[in-house]
């Protein structure tokens, strides 16, 4: 490992937990602590708590702060309550996806989620964006802790250590409480398809928050989980990744995501070729597919179509929960239908899989 | 610190060879800390009893959720015996590589060479 990679503020909790660090969007990051399927199936029926502080924040104030959200991203801010937050693509002018995100209404702006690797990126777009509104627009990511506790367990878990009403937080809804004492975000958010929370708070305070929740979580059979089991869960529902199933070179509707788009709110950064390609329709969608038979089908492995090479897996796993192969991929729209038989090649061998569209796993406890 | 068993011998390739209870024959799986390296197996693919396989040779693959490896023989020999066990727990070869996470039973062709004592793989292995 390089010594340029940044740390997280929680570094030292995962090195003291033994935690195996990997180097992920030029983070040291954990990618597992007892073992991804332990940690896979603790979320699934008890609870799990993550650092994903490497996330990125940005904070956008100021009288126009939201014409800017409004301008930058496809979903429609406007119809946010404070408090309230929505999956939003941050798209170039040609519709394709500079990043994924998760706009939050705050009082007097917005804070924008943004992926680690992006942040720099992000962060530039949008400041050249900007120009001519009147915004101030600050990066808060170095100094933003950010741990997701996420599993059936976790509101039980959350409730030991704050006095914030947890069942007034809805779905994709947050408010600012105090965890230990420390002023924290409490969002009902995540990416496991399981209830839990996002808690993002001071990173000087994100070691102090994180012992708590690990000590009054223990009974419960918590377990800090890494990247390994993050993958996983995420992809057992089926969401994105960006880098992985989304990227530069794919639009919102390419990407199963045009439900993020909202054509009526008004003007935005691409929205003329997001139109036009709504209109004509994308010629391939990333599309879920579940192996019928052991095998592995990791992201690279080549995709047949009637023995012809369309594409490869973009991500892939054997599902910890239901024992198979699954994952996503880009098809021609004629071949997304729930039922239609492909092949996986993995090293050499033609696996057949078959079309199904996500959610994979059903049945988690995450409250819509 | 991975648990590195006097007695048996190691190739470089992180698997290993233990005796049996027959003569000239011997349990091959892969080491602790290869087991370690790899993570959590998830399934282990191996030949078919009565196939033959030359020392180096590739004979069969481990998926971990990490990442697939392939197993190489670490000496020539016909397979008397797979571990069936493993189809229904691959995580066997996590909880106890040396003991029911073994993968076949190989009788040898012949004396086994360039092989490492428990001593030499632990520094093979830099411990």
């Amino acid at each position: 490992m390089t010594e340029t990679l940044r740390r997280t503020p929680l570094h030292d909790e995962h090195e003291a937990a033994g935690a195996r660090m990997v180097p992920f969007a030029g983070y040291a990051m954990p990618i597992q602590y007892s073992g991804i399927r332990a940690e896979h199936q603790a979320v699934r029926e008890a609870a799990g708590i993550f650092d994903v502080s490497h996330m990125g924040e940005f904070i956008v104030q100021g009288s126009e702060a939201l014409d800017l959200v409004q301008h930058v991203v496809t979903n429609d801010a406007s119809k946010l309550e404070e408090g309230q937050a929505q999956y939003a693509l941050l798209p170039r002018e040609d519709g394709t996806l500079l990043d994924d995100l998760i706009v939050y209404r705050r009082p007097g702006g917005f804070m924008l989620v943004v992926n680690a690797a992006n942040r720099q990126k992000d962060f530039a777009w949008i400041e050249r964006q900007a120009r001519g509104f009147d915004v101030e627009l600050s990066d808060r990511s170095d100094e933003t802790g950010l741990i997701a506790l996420q599993g059936p367990r976790a509101q039980e878990i959350l409730a030991r250590v704050t006095e914030a009403d947890l069942d007034a937080i809805a779905y994709y809804r947050s408010a600012d409480g105090e965890v230990q004492d420390r002023p924290v975000l409490i969002s009902r958010t995540g990416y496991t398809g399981e209830d839990g929370f996002e808690l993002y708070l001071g990173a000087n305070d994100a070691s102090l928050v994180w012992r708590a929740l690990v000590e009054a979580g223990a009974e419960d059979g918590l377990l800090p989980a890494g990247l390994g089991a993050r993958d996983s869960l995420r992809l057992e529902v089926g969401y994105a990744l960006y880098g992985n199933d989304i990227d530069e070179s794919r639009t919102a509707y390419e990407a199963g995501l045009g439900w993020t788009v909202k054509l009526g709110k008004g003007e935005f950064v691409g929205r003329d070729a997001l139109a036009a390609q709504k209109e004509e329709g994308a010629e391939v969608k990333l599309t879920g597919f579940r192996l019928s038979e052991r095998g592995f089908p990791r992201p690279g492995y080549p995709v047949r179509l009637d023995g012809r090479e369309v594409g490869a897996v973009t991500s892939g796993v054997l599902s910890p929960t239901l024992g198979v192969g699954i994952g996503l991929t880009y098809l021609p729209v004629e071949s997304t239908e729930p039922g239609t038989e492909l092949e996986v090649v993995i090293r050499g061998k033609a696996v057949p899989a078959r079309v199904e569209r996500p959610p994979f796993y059903r049945e988690g406890s995450i409250r819509r | 610190m991975s648990n590195i068993p006097d007695g048996l011998r190691y190739s470089q390739e992180h698997e290993y060879l233990k005796p049996a209870e027959e003569d000239n024959v011997f349990y091959i799986g892969i080491t602790d800390y290869a087991q370690g390296e790899l993570g959590d197996v998830v399934f282990v693919e191996l030949p078919g009893v009565g196939d033959s396989f030359d020392a180096g040779a590739v004979f069969g693959t481990i998926e971990a959720v990490k990442a697939v490896s392939e197993l190489y023989c670490p000496a020539t020999g016909e397979v008397l015996e797979v571990n069936e066990e493993l189809d229904a727990n691959p995580g066997l070869v996590n909880s106890d590589p040396y003991g029911e996470g073994w993968m076949v039973k190989l009788r040898l062709d012949s004396e086994p060479e360039g092989l490492m004592d428990a001593g030499e793989y632990a520094s093979h292995v830099g411990e």
